[in-house]
């Protein structure tokens, strides 16, 4: 992932020479596919466990038919042959091409848009994601939009400090935040930031009010410069009503990505893989801890082999 | 995406209505879509399993299959059991007998922790208790600073002697917010805490220390409705490392079906006592397991309008009903009397609403006039008892008398007479088990045929007196009746 600097003879830094974090997903996602038994004639436990994984009923019915189809005709039977198979078709449908930011693209600053609902983790996923961004040469500035949650300012610009970010927050109590996303944009393209990032208020979907409120902070950064990325932040503890975020979220900021978070628990995020399938949006980043380095990105096979519980 | 679970089950039933009686595979069939309903609310898998299971025990006894509608029945029990679950072991807040009453909130991280202890706090306050917060999330940037707002914004004192952001020991802070609170004399201790892993061995001590230095009165588990499959894990995992004693529902107001609410009620087995319901530090109320059921189903209104339906037809009278009109003993006092029992339930327009799947039903609700039962009302009953049984012995006279009774002209009268006979003959015919080409329709049990009736008078009245013509009008009606037979909640009841 490379971009240009604004002056031409400034060396483009390259975001991948940061090293990314070491844990190791497999670990964190904790194999639940050990109970299954593979019987070609009798897949119903494989089914039960990917509902258990949040995979939703459709795409657990449907995997389970895939796997069925294939093996038949291949004639695969054996439980490791049937596992391959499996492995193979989660890691073929989660691959995509554009899981990378768009950080190459573009006219600077780039910028990228977090929403969500409330509680999923965007302002720790901004600290996180603009510590990896600075760490790798570039200037961030992040623009605090969040003007309703108590303290939510505060929080994010605990979270420049520690990333070495520029803060950009609201001027008065309560100020409009689609004003604080313009300003931040404004203040981003003075101070030559290669990147802003501007974090919202959490808002469950079906909340039309805030929903078109954050149409307006889009409408308002796009006035500036067009918008990089818009990142869709989604709790991995999340059930079926992922799927009913990342459609409302779509429909009115355009998303473009999703980070799932919180993958350090026990729960899978399997509902990602309907999100991916049904709304063709690629997961992008990850976040599996309280501590800043605790993120990266999302790798298909790294995410199956830790649902599969492989070495 | 899916239809709602009522309209996929009108779906399933629309086959089972002509039979009356459920086999097992009937009831499996209902099953398999109540279980895979469950399941879209995010009910964890092993708790729709055993859940599933007691149904089918249930719904193969006698009390289905002597119902009088069995299919409906399934779906009741389905509807009784959750909220059996849901609410078995309702109860309120526990108060200490020495305050200050602890109160302990924990949770996974962005479950709504440090919000939902404003709200319990501004609840509390407005019961004329004197609560204290406590800041102990120690952990996540800001929350002591948010915690502060908060507090400042429902007028509740913030206990925070530190600032957080990593620093600090939580345990101490819970000990001396208690002494604190005792020599203010606060008679309500609420304590936050930080967002933890059920499986971060570490930070699950903390919270166990907390609650070993504190004694709470009462140890609340928040968790987020949208949560999905690791809901189970999430609830033994606090259950057994810190022990709650009852849970909290947040963000209710979104669109999940929040089917968690079922599995951690059922694996804990502690009582769902608040739900929090929206972004004003007021959204905040008791937990109700019966609306929480029909959520969690995706039952709209439906089985309210079952409820009502059930209270004002009485069953052995829908069969004496059916009896008569075999007989050809249907006089317009029956008549009457069926439109009266309608209106116990409410406006018809408001019943139609009601039900799945009306939508499409809404501009012919639009246009339908209700005040034609207020009409129909005042016609029979300025008609004399003997009219009322025997209409052959209405002539000019008696006619003219009744108009005027009833404010009403001769031509409304003669368009009643006529369409009462009109339906006293469909009636009949049905009754006798003849189904005069009317999908959908039980096999003479009474319940059904009152909205038929209704319906086709409302139509009808506006239309001409012409015999030929309505007998063109009322074959165009049935279907009608029978679309609402997504309306089907009549004919299912």
């Amino acid at each position: 992932m490379f971009w240009r600097k604004k002056t031409k003879d400034e060396v483009a830094p390259s975001i991948q020479e940061v090293e990314l974090p070491k844990r190791n997903l497999t670990k964190s996602i904790k194999g639940i596919f050990s109970r299954v038994k593979f019987d070609l004639e009798d897949l119903s436990s494989l089914e039960d466990v990917l509902i258990q994984a949040d995979f939703g009923v459709d795409a657990a019915e449907q995997i389970v038919l895939e796997i069925t189809a294939i093996a038949r005709k291949q004639g695969l039977a054996s439980e490791s042959e049937l596992r391959t198979v499996l492995r193979e078709l989660l890691i073929q449908k989660l691959t995509r091409k554009d899981v990378a930011l768009n950080l190459e693209s573009g006219q600077s600053p780039y910028v990228i848009l977090v929403v969500g609902v409330n509680g999923a983790g965007k302002t720790t996923t901004i600290g996180k994601l603009a510590n990896y961004l600075v760490s790798g040469g570039a200037k961030v500035t992040l623009g605090a939009a969040d003007t309703f949650r108590a303290a939510a300012v505060e929080q994010l610009a605990t979270w420049a400090k520690r990333s070495n970010s520029d803060l950009v927050g609201p001027k008065t109590e309560g100020q409009d935040p689609a004003s604080v996303a313009y300003e931040a944009v404004e203040a981003g393209l003075a101070n030559q930031s290669d990147i802003v990032i501007i974090d919202t208020a959490g808002r469950l979907q079906n909340k039309q009010g805030l929903m078109d409120e954050l149409g307006k902070i889009r409408r308002s950064i796009e006035k500036q410069v067009p918008i990089n990325e818009v990142l869709l932040v989604l709790d991995a503890t999340t059930g079926q009503n992922a799927l009913s975020q990342a459609k409302a979220f779509t429909e009115v900021a355009n998303v473009t990505g999703l980070v799932l978070t919180k993958l350090d628990g026990s729960a899978k995020g399997g509902i990602v893989y309907a999100i991916q399938q049904e709304l063709d949006i690629p997961v992008k980043l990850i976040g599996v801890g309280e501590a800043i380095e605790d993120f990266g990105f999302f790798d298909a096979n790294q995410f199956v082999a830790g649902l599969l519980g492989d070495d | 995406m899916f239809g709602n679970l009522s309209d996929r089950l009108v779906e399933t039933f629309k086959n089972l209505r002509a039979k009356g009686k459920l086999t097992a595979t009937d009831i499996d069939a209902t099953l398999r879509e109540i279980r895979r309903a469950l399941l879209e609310a995010d009910v964890a898998l092993e708790v729709v399993k055993s859940f599933v299971g007691a149904i089918r025990e249930r719904a193969l006894g006698d009390e289905v299959s002597k119902a009088l509608n069995p299919a409906q029945q399934v779906v009741q029990i389905v509807q009784e059991e959750l909220v059996t679950i849901l609410g078995g072991t309702q109860r309120q807040l526990q108060f200490a007998k020495q305050p200050p009453t602890v109160i302990m909130l924990a949770g996974l991280q962005g479950s709504g922790k440090t919000t939902l202890a404003g709200k319990l706090a501004k609840w509390l306050k407005d019961q004329n208790q004197t609560p204290l917060l406590v800041a102990c999330d120690l952990q996540r940037p800001n929350a002591v600073n948010q915690l502060q707002v908060i507090g400042e914004r429902v007028g509740v004192p913030v206990f925070a002697p530190e600032e957080g952001n990593g620093k600090g020991n939580p345990v101490a802070v819970a000990k001396d917010a208690i002494k604190f609170a005792k020599q203010k004399q606060y008679s309500v201790v609420l304590i936050d805490t930080a967002g933890r892993l059920g499986i971060d061995e570490e930070m699950m001590q903390q919270a166990k220390d907390i609650r070993k230095a504190t004694d709470p009165d009462e140890v609340l588990f928040v968790i987020d409705s949208m949560i999905g499959q690791d809901a189970v894990n999430v609830a033994k995992a606090f259950e057994d490392g810190v022990g709650i004693d009852g849970v909290v529902l947040t963000k209710l107001d979104g669109d999940a079906r929040g089917g968690a609410a079922l599995s951690v009620a059922q694996v804990t087995g502690k009582p769902i006592m608040f739900a929090s319901t929206g972004e004003g530090m007021d959204a905040f109320e008791p937990f109700y397991p019966d609306r929480m059921a029909s959520r969690i189903l995706d039952m709209g209104d439906i089985l309210t309008l079952i409820e009502q339906a059930q209270k004002n037809f009485d069953e052995v009278e829908a069969k004496a009903m059916a009896e008569k009109m075999a007989k050809d003993a249907f006089t317009l006092e029956d008549f009457l009397d069926q439109m009266q029992q309608l209106r116990k339930m409410g406006s018809l327009k408001n019943m139609l609403g009601m039900m799945p799947g009306a939508n499409k039903l809404k501009s012919q609700l639009d246009n339908f006039d209700e005040k034609e039962i207020d009409r129909t009302e005042a016609i029979i009953l300025s008609m004399t008892p003997k009219e009322r049984k025997d209409p052959k012995v209405l002539n000019g006279s008696r006619r003219l008398r009744i108009a005027k009774g009833s404010g009403m002209t001769v031509t409304d009268v003669n368009g009643l007479v006529n369409r009462f006979e009109q339906a006293a003959k469909m009636m009949k015919t049905m009754a006798k088990g003849g189904n005069p080409g009317i999908p959908g329709m039980p096999q003479g049990m009474g319940v059904m045929p009152r909205p038929q009736v209704k319906k086709d008078k409302g139509k009808k009245k506006a239309k001409s007196g012409n015999p030929a013509k309505r007998a063109a009008e009322l074959s165009g009606i049935k279907p009608q009746v029978n679309e609402s037979g997504s309306g089907s909640a009549f004919g299912l009841q």
